[in-house]
């Protein structure tokens, strides 16, 4: 096991941490007609949706609470009761989420409590689905806002087996999959494609990859997300023959729900490399019974292939990372399968993960701890968001951008990770950054006896007095 | 944290013609249907430019978490300002009053690691909040490091970006500006028989490093630049700007607060210019040599200027041809939508209308001036309300700040990111040039036809 080692310096430089309410913020955006609101200061919206916009180059419904000195000293009930009741108004969305911040949190709101007074004071919005969330920044990141409000929205909209009168395996063929926050939309997409050649269809909670799959629509201004988890749909989460749970910081919303429904659930840690989606493949062709597709099959030989081409840019390749728990587990796990060595792991928080890291030792820090330990370390290649893209250029190696934020790159919320041939492809986009970059030749020995022509010693000595 | 009497006071700035009337700009946002940021931002935005400095955000994650790092704006040399930091405050910090010590620790770490001329300390909410006295904690560690460390009060929820902009000015005009003397001239780079003027800019940013577009001609004029507030500054510089001769407000009412403090204090006039388009840089620096008065420098302006627009109107002419009469509609705030105008104009295109939500009157006279009696403001920047002018004016382009950016390209209709976040430097005679290329590029796009087409199978039904 890892040795996990804490924050000790009092600055934080060249944060790798995003916030729990950005997390909270891309949980909610998974569902259809959905809009976050963050109970804060107009600039925690602001902040969080250039961040989105950046990153998938889509507009970003996102809302505020427009906290401002007087609510933010004397209180903000107002303020979230009315915001709510001015979406609902306005943009007539299926889901609003409440998302706190550090500022409401230390300022005490109670935001379930406001969630009561909307409901008795406008009771003309009864069929608006409104979940609060604790999700203050002062605590956690992306991945942990993002498990946080999942769960939450699991608890509130739900419904128990009992109430709703639903039976695991009524629906034969649905597959709930509780997908975590490291899969991309086109994870999604990739995943979609596998879970129903296995003849069985999955209901993703959330699905961003309806939503933030950048689409072109005929609806030029939708104040709320299209597409995504349609909220009704989760009436029928009850009556699925099983749960597939993607990524270990999702263990207390798959609780949640196995404790709602009694669906049996598969629980896997994530889905890169080979052993991840052995596992991932086993469980669909035990739960759906049917055999594993030819074409699946041809996949893995296609990796199994991949594997030994890869193997010799990979092998023993010195490799850091930085992303959260899930995402760093499962590179760590796919560089370790692929031969090479994980010297430098860095994530914004504590998490369930981290625990199960095969590395020495796993620092909880930012991007500046990683380029000390990658230094030290004398990593070969970086993997990290587009912020250690700086890193990078710093360390003189190479970078795969992976996580959040990618801003510097077009289409990588598009990039497809998972699967067999999502493995391929990430082998093979490992192996041609270590191939084009720049490495150690051996150095041109001029012999003293040489007899090359005369003119090729000339050209060297005057370009060795330029220099 | 500030008062809502020091609030207030900023809140009061007699050089901003919106402050006659009702401060309509300053209204109330409306939880659940708001934009835009916060005053943190906006004390951010103006500030970070200055390249040299040590940025700290105070408070948790997700001030700088989302933010650090992503502007346009560039440096000629340092660059430690593209490095993030913050206390990162943790949920300990706040229930055990802990910030102070952190911040203190923080401001020891950064000037160890990196030796900064000086600390921004920027205050934001939570800390503000739990009421953590970060002018304190400045004031000890400048005594202790011997290095100066500023405190930006820039609480979020203060107000808007634009209060952020006054206070993050005040805070230079406090702590900083009057605490050197500018650098001798060397005797080496003093042209012969020209007499070199000091003067700043006040709120170019040097987005796409556009100023640098504008700076070879200041040099060879002889205005000696002793700070651009913000864009490539260097702390250094911002301490010399009480010597200049003339401020020139660049484009925006942002940090007019320093404008109007420097003549207070200092005696020194200031004109408000734009650098967009051919007519208003060669006004800017017709303002210039006015403010000045020095005749020569009139003179050789005046040549500059005749030599400058020769020289861009001539290699602009082929793209006048591709552009002329086309329509724009212009969406953008405050002195933008005129000096704009005027841009566009200069290329023979039509402004259909423009947005004037923070334009003040004095903006609208001249922009009637500039468009006639009959010209379309337009105070409802929805998008919804928007592409209805798009479609009523049979506009070719949107012309906008990036936050529309989606709103067009949605619609499929042509854009331009005319703001802070974008790629391209537009300013001076040369930025003319990169303007057209950009305008040409999206509206002369073959993009437009297929993704306006439906797809064949579906036309082949519709006519049948």
């Amino acid at each position: 096991m890892a040795e996990i080692e804490k924050r000790k310096k009092a600055l934080s430089v060249s944060p790798l941490k995003a916030s729990q309410p950005v997390g909270g913020s891309l949980a909610t955006l998974g569902f259809n007609r959905a809009m976050p609101m963050l109970h804060g200061s107009q600039g925690c919206t602001a902040f969080a949706k250039v961040f989105f916009v950046r990153h998938f180059r889509e507009p970003i419904p996102l809302q505020t609470t427009a906290m401002d000195q007087g609510s933010s000293v004397m209180g903000a009930d107002e303020n979230v009761v009315e915001g709510i009741k001015n979406i609902a108004e306005k943009s007539n969305p299926s889901l609003i989420t409440i998302l706190t911040t550090g500022l409401a949190e230390t300022q005490g709101c109670d935001v379930q409590r406001n969630v009561r007074e909307f409901r008795s004071k406008y009771p003309q919005y009864d069929h608006v689905a409104v979940v609060a969330v604790n999700t203050p920044d002062f605590t956690g990141c992306v991945e942990s806002g993002y498990a946080l409000t999942l769960t939450e929205i699991i608890k509130q909209l739900v419904p128990d087996a009992e109430t709703a009168a639903t039976k695991p395996g009524h629906r034969k063929r649905q597959l709930n999959i509780l997908a975590g926050s490291m899969l991309t939309p086109g994870d999604v997409e990739a995943l979609t494609d596998i879970v129903e050649m296995f003849g069985l269809r999955p209901l993703f909670i959330p699905n961003v990859a309806n939503s933030l799959d950048g689409s072109l629509t005929d609806d030029p201004f939708s104040p709320v997300t299209i597409g995504g988890t349609e909220i009704s749909e989760l009436q029928t989460v009850g009556d699925a023959l099983a749960t597939l749970v993607i990524g270990s910081s999702l263990g207390k919303a798959a609780d949640a729900l196995l404790e709602k429904t009694g669906v049996p659930d598969y629980r896997i840690d994530h889905l890169y490399g080979l052993a991840a989606n052995d596992q991932l493949i086993s469980a669909l062709h035990e739960i759906s019974g049917n055999e594993v597709p030819e074409r699946i099959e041809r996949q893995r030989m296609q990796l199994q292939d991949a594997l030994l081409d890869t193997h010799f840019m990979l092998g023993q390749l010195r490799v850091s990372i930085a992303g959260d728990a899930d995402q760093l587990l499962g590179f760590i796990d796919l560089v370790t399968e692929s031969g090479g060595e994980v010297v430098a792991a860095v994530t914004p928080g504590n998490a369930p993960a981290l625990k199960k890291m095969q590395v020495d030792t796993i620092k909880i820090g930012d991007l500046e701890d990683l380029e000390n330990m990658a230094k030290a370390n004398k990593a070969q290649l970086l993997i990290g968001n587009s912020h250690a893209a700086h890193s990078s250029e710093r360390l003189n190696i190479p970078i795969l951008r992976a996580g959040f934020p990618q801003y510097d790159i077009i289409g990588g919320y598009q990039k497809t990770w998972i699967g067999y041939r999502g493995t391929r492809q990430v082998l093979f986009d490992l192996a041609n950054l270590v191939i084009n970059f720049a490495h150690e030749d051996i150095s041109v020995y001029h012999s003293i006896y040489g007899q090359k022509p005369a003119h090729e010693k000339q050209d060297r000595e005057a370009e060795a007095t330029c220099h | 944290m500030k008062s809502n009497k020091d609030i207030a006071e900023l809140m009061d700035e007699p050089a901003c013609e919106h402050n006659k009337k009702e401060k309509s700009g300053c209204a109330k946002p409306k939880p659940g249907s708001a934009a835009g940021g916060c005053a943190f931002d906006g004390a951010q935005i103006a500030l970070l430019p200055i390249a040299d400095v040590a940025h700290i955000v105070h408070g948790p994650i997700a001030c700088a978490g989302s933010s650090w790092d992503n502007r346009g704006t560039r440096s000629s040399g340092s660059d430690l300002y593209r490095i993030g930091m913050t206390t990162d405050m943790t949920e300990q910090d706040v229930v055990m009053g802990r910030g102070e010590k952190r911040l203190l620790h923080s401001i020891k770490q950064a000037v160890d690691t990196y030796s900064p001329p000086a600390v921004f300390i920027y205050n934001t909410c939570v800390p503000a909040l739990i009421g953590d006295d970060i002018d304190a904690v400045c004031k000890a560690a400048e005594e202790k490091w011997g290095v100066p460390v500023v405190p930006i009060d820039c609480a979020g929820f203060y107000g808007t970006k634009n209060l952020g902009n006054r206070i993050a000015g005040d805070a230079m005009v406090k702590y900083v500006i009057g605490t050197r003397d500018p650098d001798p001239l060397p005797p080496e780079i003093t042209p012969e028989g020209i007499k070199v003027h000091d003067v700043n800019l006040v709120g170019e940013y040097n987005i796409a490093g556009e100023f640098w577009h504008v700076l070879p001609l200041l040099d060879e004029l002889g205005l000696r630049v002793l700070c651009t507030l913000s864009g490539d500054a260097r702390f250094r510089e911002v301490q010399t700007m009480h010597k200049a001769e003339v401020n020139m407000m660049v484009c925006s009412k942002a940090m007019v607060n320093v404008a109007r403090k420097l003549n207070q204090q200092y005696g020194t006039p200031w004109f408000e210019g734009s650098f967009y388009g051919i007519t208003d840089t060669s006004q800017a620096l017709r303002d210039f040599a006015k403010s000045i008065g020095d005749d020569d420098l009139t003179a050789r302006t005046e040549a500059l200027i005749v030599r400058e627009e020769a020289r861009i109107r001539a290699a602009l002419e082929p793209w006048r041809e591709r552009l002329k009469g086309k329509r724009v509609l212009l969406y953008t705030g405050g002195v933008k939508s005129w000096s704009v105008i005027s841009a566009l104009q200069d290329l023979g295109m039509v402004v259909v209308a423009t947005g004037t939500k923070k334009s003040t009157e004095e903006d609208k006279a001249r922009i009637r001036e500039l468009m006639g009696e009959e010209a379309l403001m337009i105070e409802d920047g929805s998008p919804k309300a928007l592409l209805k002018v798009v479609e009523d004016y049979k506009a070719d382009i949107l012309i906008a700040g990036g936050r529309n950016m989606y709103t067009a390209l949605k619609a499929r209709i042509p854009f331009l990111d005319i703001n802070q976040e974008r790629e391209f430097g537009y300013a001076g005679y040369e930025g003319m040039l990169e303007l057209v290329r950009q305008l040409a590029l999206t509206m002369e796009s073959p993009v437009w036809p297929a993704v306006r087409a439906p797809a064949p199978w579906k036309a082949a039904r519709t006519v049948a």
